[in-house]
């Protein structure tokens, strides 16, 4: 018996949330990956809680991802709302600088 | 029914949608996609006795993080009528990369030590005592924390003219 099927999700979610961050160019579809990053992370949270039950650190610190990844998105699409008013692009390579040109 | 199968179920169900959020460029196609990905996850929340984290998980990723999504999508596109498509570059190395990393994961856990699930009686009671007295602290400090990021992030998204913002 090998992996269990929760560490080989966790590792296929987290390696397919990793491609779409480095081969993605729209901001939207980075996001998208770093969602499925946060993901695999809790799989793995959650599974290696399941194994020490009398224990619960492992469902709170996932309940504390998700709330950090509610507070990021949010922060993120606001970020992304100014840099198309400021753009008009969400191309990530066409934005290049911290100030109005 | 072995309850075992439902397991390879829900697993199937993650991975096919997350290949297809690989495969498509269509930015809509990858958001719904991700509701599957998000649903697919919290059954197998279920499964590991995890019944609260995966009911946040529905509540706070598919009714809170995917609108939010659909919305940035839908506000930063003004061409009606055409396919939302993202561009690729380096898609070789992006994709080599990755499967390197799967396949290091994969390789450095083969020696894990895996027990069978056990069923865990009173989590939610369980759980709710636990945030309100282990780890109150944290609770605290992560609610103050998204309440900073939600005011940021209204602050940063207003409209010019309204304000000095």
């Amino acid at each position: 018996m090998g992996n269990s099927i929760y560490i080989l999700l966790s590792a296929f979610v987290f390696s397919a949330g990793v491609a779409l961050v480095l081969t993605r160019q729209n901001v939207i579809a980075v996001l998208i990956g770093v969602e499925l990053v946060f993901n695999s992370a809790n799989i793995n949270f959650v599974y290696f809680n399941a194994l020490y039950p009398e224990r619960l650190d492992g469902q709170f610190f996932a309940l504390v991802v998700i709330t950090i990844a509610a507070a990021e998105t949010a922060l993120a699409l606001a970020i992304i709302l100014k840099l198309y008013r400021t753009y008009h692009t969400t191309n990530l390579d066409e934005i290049s600088s911290l100030v109005e040109e | 029914m072995d309850i075992g199968i439902i397991h390879y179920i829900f697993a199937a169900l993650v991975v096919l949608s997350v290949l297809g959020i690989l495969v498509t460029r269509n930015l809509l196609y990858a958001a719904f996609l991700l509701v599957l990905t998000f649903l697919g996850v919290a059954g197998l929340f279920v499964l590991a006795q995890a019944d609260f984290v995966a009911v946040t998980q529905l509540m706070i990723y598919i009714g809170g993080v995917l609108i939010l999504l659909v919305f940035g999508i839908m506000l930063t596109n003004r061409v009606a009528g055409q396919p939302i498509l993202t561009q690729l570059n380096r898609t070789v190395l992006g994709v080599l990369f990755s499967v390197a990393l799967f396949a290091s994961i994969v390789y450095l856990t083969q020696g894990f030590q895996t027990t069978e699930i056990v069923a865990a009686p009173h989590a939610i009671q369980r759980l709710g005592m636990a945030i309100l007295t282990d780890y109150f602290i944290l609770f605290e400090i992560v609610g103050v924390l998204l309440l900073v990021a939600l005011v940021g992030a209204a602050t940063i998204a207003r409209f010019k003219g309204e304000g000095h913002g």
